[in-house]
């Protein structure tokens, strides 16, 4: 092996592009210089002596504010949160360190992941590396703003609902939806328990195999985490059946994103796959039937918030009702309150059966739209999202108007498929555990 | 309810109460925002009004329960001081909570 430059020197050369580069775009809440120079020392002092190491070893990385680095502040980009430090790692900050990741520091959100512009932080919005006068999508804006100007080699996200892949698509870089259950979620702040997904946010298409591929796999602290295996997809385009759904370019739909998308089908189809018109008749109904799950999920997980254990307390009078009213009015902010409250009206009696169940219901219709669809095509080619980056204020002061964001990512939460967004604006979705070929795909967009 | 127009899906004491229930403290502006958009998008949610799925089962039922042995994971004692110390009130190794009534 030759050596060009040692890890410290790459992962000085990263805290300087941060110290430089991040005042335009405010993508980092916390940047830790000192531990992630020991940790590159570490790797160096390794390879001097002559160890076997892996080939994540020395990479510098940031991770989503909302996934635990232990003795690191997370925030959730929330002011409920704001001085929490991190007791221990979650699972896939763990397997990364074990294989010597880098970790840079930690990046900005929407507040607990609730939005799709990162507007929503408590602290501060992030910029959109390309045009500072938008948004750099989001929930995991930081990350992918941070992967697009450089200020890291990758970057960890989490997708409740396209909060990967829009961001990615946004900053023009790849972001990798995984399986359910392929990614453990420990460590991960709970939003929505049966939506949450961890992924990364990469340059390449490389990039985001390797790091998926370290962070996968069963563990037992997440009891929904499932042991994969590893495939390998030597297809061939002209055996490949994209299905594209006829109801994703009917309204909404911007032209040039209509436009750029139909470019990347028919460059599928010169390779020789066979593109097929389907129907995922339930479209109209992903929005709703996500946001009342979404929302329902939400205020039971985050009703642990109370001012007791940990995070802000604040109180006025000497009751404990009093503590709780006192620290969630005054930690939350206005889009986390309108889920929590959301939420808790879906669940209250009366409302249950024609809200929570309903959506629950209208999820099985939804999953079933899809299996049809997979019967016949191998993957499917949609938008990530139905416009491109919007200008920082556009959409913020209607929150029906952010949430319709979600359009084309959402349903693949709701079905718990993987999906992959490239720097287009394209989605690849595929079968559940077949990540493989739709990065295998990814790669003629390169 | 058939008195009420559609878009009034929830009136101002209505969002009082579920602030009440979701244990947060809401001001009076807060109290009138919310109350329209809470208001416009259960609104929006009624689109679900339209689908049949009297045949229909439930996707959580389908996944399947994940169940494992109840048995106790030993924590490093170093931990549970970190777990104990970011609690805001505290006296020696016990959380303080202050009285329900």
């Amino acid at each position: 092996m030759s050596k060009d430059f040692s890890a410290v020197e790459l992962t000085k050369a990263f805290l300087n592009r941060i110290k430089k580069e991040d005042e335009k775009i405010s993508s980092f809440i916390t940047v830790t210089e000192k531990t992630a120079l020991l940790q590159a020392k570490e790797i160096d002092a390794l390879i001097s002596k002559g160890k076997k190491i892996s080939f994540l070893a020395g990479i510098p990385l940031a991770v989503k504010d909302n996934i635990l680095v232990e003795g690191v502040k997370t925030t959730c980009a929330s002011k409920i949160l704001e001085n929490y430090i991190a007791p221990y790692d979650a699972t896939c900050v763990k397997k990364l360190k074990e294989l010597g990741a880098v970790i840079l520091g930690k990046t900005n959100l929407d507040e607990f992941a609730m939005g799709a512009s990162t507007e929503n932080s408590a602290f501060f919005p992030t910029k959109n590396p390309y045009d500072l006068t938008r948004v750099p999508g989001g929930s995991s804006g930081g990350s992918a703003a941070a992967v697009a100007a450089d200020l890291c080699c990758y970057a960890l996200g989490s997708d409740t609902g396209g909060s990967i892949r829009q961001p990615a698509y946004f900053c023009r870089v790849f972001g990798l939806k995984p399986t359910y259950g392929v990614v453990s979620r420990y460590g991960l702040v709970a939003f929505a328990s049966s939506l949450d997904q961890i992924g990364p946010i990469t340059k390449t298409v490389e990039d985001a195999q390797i790091v998926f591929k370290a962070i996968a796999g069963k563990d037992n602290l997440d009891s929904t985490s499932v042991e994969y295996k590893f495939s390998i997809f030597n297809f061939q385009f002209s055996n490949l059946k994209i299905g594209v759904p006829k109801e994703y370019f009917i309204e909404g739909i911007e032209p040039e994103v209509e436009k750029i998308i139909k470019q990347a089908i028919s460059q599928a189809e010169k390779q020789g796959a066979k593109i097929e018109e389907v129907s995922l008749p339930h479209t109209k109904y992903v929005i709703p039937t996500y946001y009342l799950i979404n929302t329902s999920e939400a205020s039971a997980n985050l009703a642990r918030y109370d001012g007791i254990k940990y995070g802000l307390s604040k109180a006025q009078k000497k009751d404990l009702l009093n503590v709780y009213l006192q620290s969630r009015g005054k930690g939350f902010g206005s889009e986390v309150k309108r889920r929590i409250m959301l939420g808790t009206y879906a669940l209250s009696a009366g409302y249950y059966d024609a809200y929570y169940l309903k959506a629950e219901k209208v999820r099985t219709l939804i999953k079933e739209d899809f299996y049809n669809v997979f019967k016949k095509v191998d993957v499917i080619f949609a938008p990530t999202a139905p416009t491109s980056p919007f200008k920082i204020g556009e959409k913020i002061a209607n929150p029906l108007l952010m949430y319709l964001c979600d359009i084309f990512t959402a349903s693949v939460n709701l079905v718990g498929l993987p999906a992959i967004s490239i720097p287009s604006g394209l989605q690849i979705i595929g079968k559940p555990f077949e990540e493989n070929k739709i990065l295998e795909i990814a790669k003629i967009y390169e | 309810m058939k008195n009420i127009p559609k878009k009034i899906m929830v009136n101002k004491e209505q969002v009082a109460h579920i602030a009440k229930l979701a244990r947060i403290k809401l001001t009076e502006k807060e109290l009138e925002k919310f109350q329209k958009e809470l208001s416009s998008i259960l609104d929006y949610f009624n689109l679900l009004e339209e689908v049949d799925v009297l045949e229909t089962e439930l996707t959580s039922n389908m996944a399947g329960n994940f169940f494992r042995e109840d048995n106790s994971r030993p924590e490093l004692p170093e931990l549970i001081d970190e777990l104990i110390n970011s609690a805001p009130q505290k006296k020696g190794r016990h959380i303080k909570v202050k009285a329900i009534f």
